[in-house]
């Protein structure tokens, strides 16, 4: 099956899961990948492609459904059927409910060779992202900073900044959780010293946010 | 026949207000349609289409509440382009000009623009009350016209619109004079509201009964907006954030508890998960709860909150519910009329968090169950026979599995004897919605059993044009049928033309009905609009008789083609 117009099919998403092996992917465990373009997502269980596949014509589900489905289902094809099934599922403003997209940011610390990209929308706390921000450099800054682990990735030696949709740098931890999600354009770890010029805050261990 | 004069019968009349015994009135002789005709004030329209202002205003000139549908109702999922049609402007236009007093206006579905809510607001002196369903065309523009013109204004109500907002200055434009507000609900605006007026709107309004906040509403305001209308029943809150230690936030529990009028809860676009025990003490009142824009609940969050509403009527929740959540509202809200259960990924079909073991806990813990909307991940054959026989009173049952044309996963069968325990067993049902995998025996056994059915919607279902004709032939009281991706075809909508004069309309798209046989109807029945949405590069003179149409909406009207189709829309 070709991929027709852009749309994400499974092959695709194949590609997609040997990007994500580079990509931070520190969802809960058992929960689908999001392709990194914040397409629609195509749950592991492909069920909703079924119906793209027999759209298209391919019989490798047959086994699933009658012959006589198949058959029926064949005839009620209209020609050019498209690849994505529009309207479906009937869900008025669904952009609106749910989950949003997923919201990516990069994420660089100082004098990393590297960026890495997180999924706010995978945390619900400013505790949640900030471990999953150590685990994800800590290996990174131990040979950096010569063998000494961090505790605290913004504690002593690095302090957790974000830079919002006006091009401002704050210190991560002063807005409530969902707000933060939303402004934040970016992330930079960046080392204490540097942090001249932003409001001083209270360790992560004491956020009070949700 | 005419013992009594006129007025005496224009007051019994007084006390006849469902339209159709109005309609019945009218037909009984002609001074009782006379009367009828003058003292007839409010008017329902179905569709737009199938009357004009001009023929409304002449028929009842006493008009006062209009209510109006435009487009057909698979425009909410895309399947209409814009465009299509449903324009307000000219029913405003020709009620103003001909002095009608109308003081209500529903509309759903409809192309609201900003120049007819401007005419409106300057054009009946009494109007009292907006409600706009599905609509949009509009700007916040529109709505400060409304504010600052309509003096006597009780209702605002604006649901699931789209509206281009031009940034919060409407909310200012209602009069320092005006204090009748009775109904605010803005929660579908996107954009930023001034909060000031906001608060002295509210203050100023000591009848509001009814307020529903947008998204850029905040948690402190919400708290002092509380503290001025502790006579609220109906509350939508805006953003719902806070951090649950601080001051704000227990100010906001105690402007709650002054809250005792709070029956209807819905809102928290935004939400802080931990803040919600805040709305515990409204809980044990509450009727109607909706909480489907409520995306940061949990499960977890969301079966605390409803342990605590034993008298809930109506809940509209998200899917992450789960089904263990749904046992819980099985077990506590046993005064349950209504449940909808929408989905948090509508695109990730093998993940909906549902499946039909939650809508069996619900259908044994919840005997007065009529109303259901349902997004599930699998529903099978046992559930659904199940469900029957624990609630026998569905009015409408509407259920969407994600792969729309899933079998039973435990049998492999098709949802078809499930679907018919329902209709067999709900003798009063008015409303369904298919889903799963289907054959032609679902709609026998609806022709033969759903005799008091008014809309149906298919899709992706049925074998053959029996399908359709079962349905056609069975259901004397079929309305609207809207049908998507099922091969019924010339035959059988051809068959017994006449059928559709008795309905509001019907929908086919990515069916198996050609050009031709669109045309032959038309011909024969010049009471009917056939119209043919064609989004492709061809003309109506390209197109072959025998080539299948992509979508066709037909519809009963009394005024002919519209003058307003756009050119994607053929009128045969």
């Amino acid at each position: 099956m070709s991929s027709e117009n852009g749309k994400r099919l499974p092959e695709t998403d194949a590609d997609g899961l040997n990007f994500e092996a580079t990509e931070l992917t520190l969802g809960l465990p058992g929960k689908s990948r999001v392709t990194p373009d914040g397409g629609a997502k195509l749950g592991s269980k492909r069920g909703f492609s079924e119906t793209v596949d027999l759209r298209l014509g391919d019989n490798k589900d047959a086994n699933k459904l009658g012959q006589s489905q198949i058959d029926a289902r064949e005839a009620a094809k209209s020609p050019g059927s498209k690849a994505q099934v529009v309207g479906w599922p009937p869900v008025r403003g669904y952009a609106k409910r749910g989950k949003k997209s997923c919201k990516y940011v990069k994420v660089a610390v100082d004098g990393a060779p590297y960026l890495r990209k997180v999924d706010l929308e995978m945390y619900n706390t400013y505790q949640q992202l900030l471990t999953s921000l150590q685990d994800m450099f800590s290996r990174f800054t131990r040979n950096f900073l010569n063998e000494k682990r961090i505790e605290q990735v913004n504690g002593i030696e690095y302090a957790t900044t974000c830079e919002d949709k006006d091009g401002d740098w704050m210190l991560v931890g002063d807005v409530p959780w969902q707000m933060f999600v939303e402004s934040c354009k970016r992330i930079r770890l960046m080392k204490s010293t540097e942090a001249v010029g932003l409001a001083p805050r209270t360790p992560p261990k004491c956020s009070r946010t949700s | 026949m005419n013992y009594f004069p006129d007025e005496v019968l224009e007051h019994v009349f007084d006390f006849i207000t469902s339209h159709k015994d109005r309609n019945s009135v009218s037909l009984v002789c002609k001074s009782w349609y006379k009367i009828e005709k003058y003292s007839r004030q409010r008017v329902f329209i179905g569709n737009c289409y199938s009357i004009s202002p001009e023929r409304l205003i002449a028929r009842f000139p006493g008009l006062k509440s209009l209510t109006l549908k435009g487009k057909p109702h698979f425009a909410d999922f895309n399947l209409v382009p814009d465009d299509w049609g449903g324009f307000l402007y000219p029913w405003i236009k020709a009620m103003a000009r001909s002095r009608i007093g109308l003081e209500e206006l529903r509309l759903k579905r409809m192309v609201v623009s900003d120049e007819s809510l401007e005419l409106l607001s300057k054009s009946f002196p009494n109007f009292k009350s907006l409600v706009l369903v599905s609509c949009e065309g509009f700007t916040t523009d529109g709505l400060a016209a409304v504010a600052a013109n309509c003096r006597l204004l009780r209702e605002l109500d604006l649901q699931e619109n789209e509206v281009e907002d031009h940034r919060g200055h409407w909310l200012s434009c209602f009069p320092e004079n005006c204090t009748s507000l009775v109904l605010l609900n803005f929660a579908c605006l996107k954009g930023e509201i001034n909060l000031a007026s906001l608060e002295r709107l509210v203050a100023r309004s000591p009848n509001l009964k009814s307020l529903r906040l947008n998204r850029a509403v905040p948690f402190d305001t919400l708290q002092r907006l509380l503290m001025r209308a502790p006579q609220l029943v109906d509350l939508g809150t805006g953003s719902y954030v806070h951090d649950p230690y601080s001051e704000a936030y227990n100010k906001l529990k105690a402007a709650i508890q002054s809250c005792n009028s709070i029956r209807s809860l819905s809102g928290f676009l935004e939400v802080a998960p931990r803040c919600m025990s805040a709305v515990y003490p409204v809980c044990e009142n509450l009727t109607f709860l909706n909480l489907s824009y409520a995306a940061g609940l949990q499960s977890i969050e969301l079966t605390k909150l409803i342990q605590y509403c034993r008298k809930l009527q109506r809940l509209w929740i998200l899917d992450c519910i789960g089904d263990k959540g749904l046992g819980v509202v099985a077990s506590t809200c046993k005064e349950l009329q209504e449940l909808r259960v929408f989905p948090s990924d509508p695109f990730d079909a093998g993940n909906a968090a549902v499946t039909e073991e939650g809508l069996v806990l619900v259908s044994a813990g919840c005997p007065k169950l009529n109303s259901l909307l349902y997004f599930c991940q699998q529903m099978t054959n046992a559930a659904l026979i199940t469900v029957a026989k624990n609630c026998t009173n569905f009015i409408r049952f509407r259920l969407c599995i994600l792969d729309p044309i899933k079998p039973d996963p435990v049998t492999n069968q098709p949802l078809d004897e499930g679907f018919g325990a329902i209709v067999r067993s709900c003798k009063g049902l008015k409303r369904l919605s298919l889903s799963g995998l289907l054959t032609d025996q679902v709609f026998y056994y609806i022709g033969m059993h759903a005799k008091q059915l008014e809309m149906l919607s298919i899709a992706f279902a049925g074998d053959s044009d029996k399908g359709m004709l079962y349905v056609l032939n069975g259901c004397k009281k079929l309305r609207k049928l809207e049908i998507r991706d099922c091969p019924f075809g010339d035959a059988a909508l051809l068959e017994d033309m006449g059928k559709y004069e008795t309905m509001r309309s019907l929908w086919m798209s990515s069916c198996e009905v050609t050009l031709g046989a669109c045309k032959t109807l038309a011909k024969k029945m010049p009471s009917l609009n056939v119209e043919i949405i064609n989004e492709s590069e061809q003309t109506e003179f390209n197109l072959e008789d025998r080539q299948k149409v992509d979508k066709m909406y037909l519809y009963r009207t009394v005024v002919g083609h519209r003058k307003d189709a756009p050119e994607f829309v053929w009128l045969l």
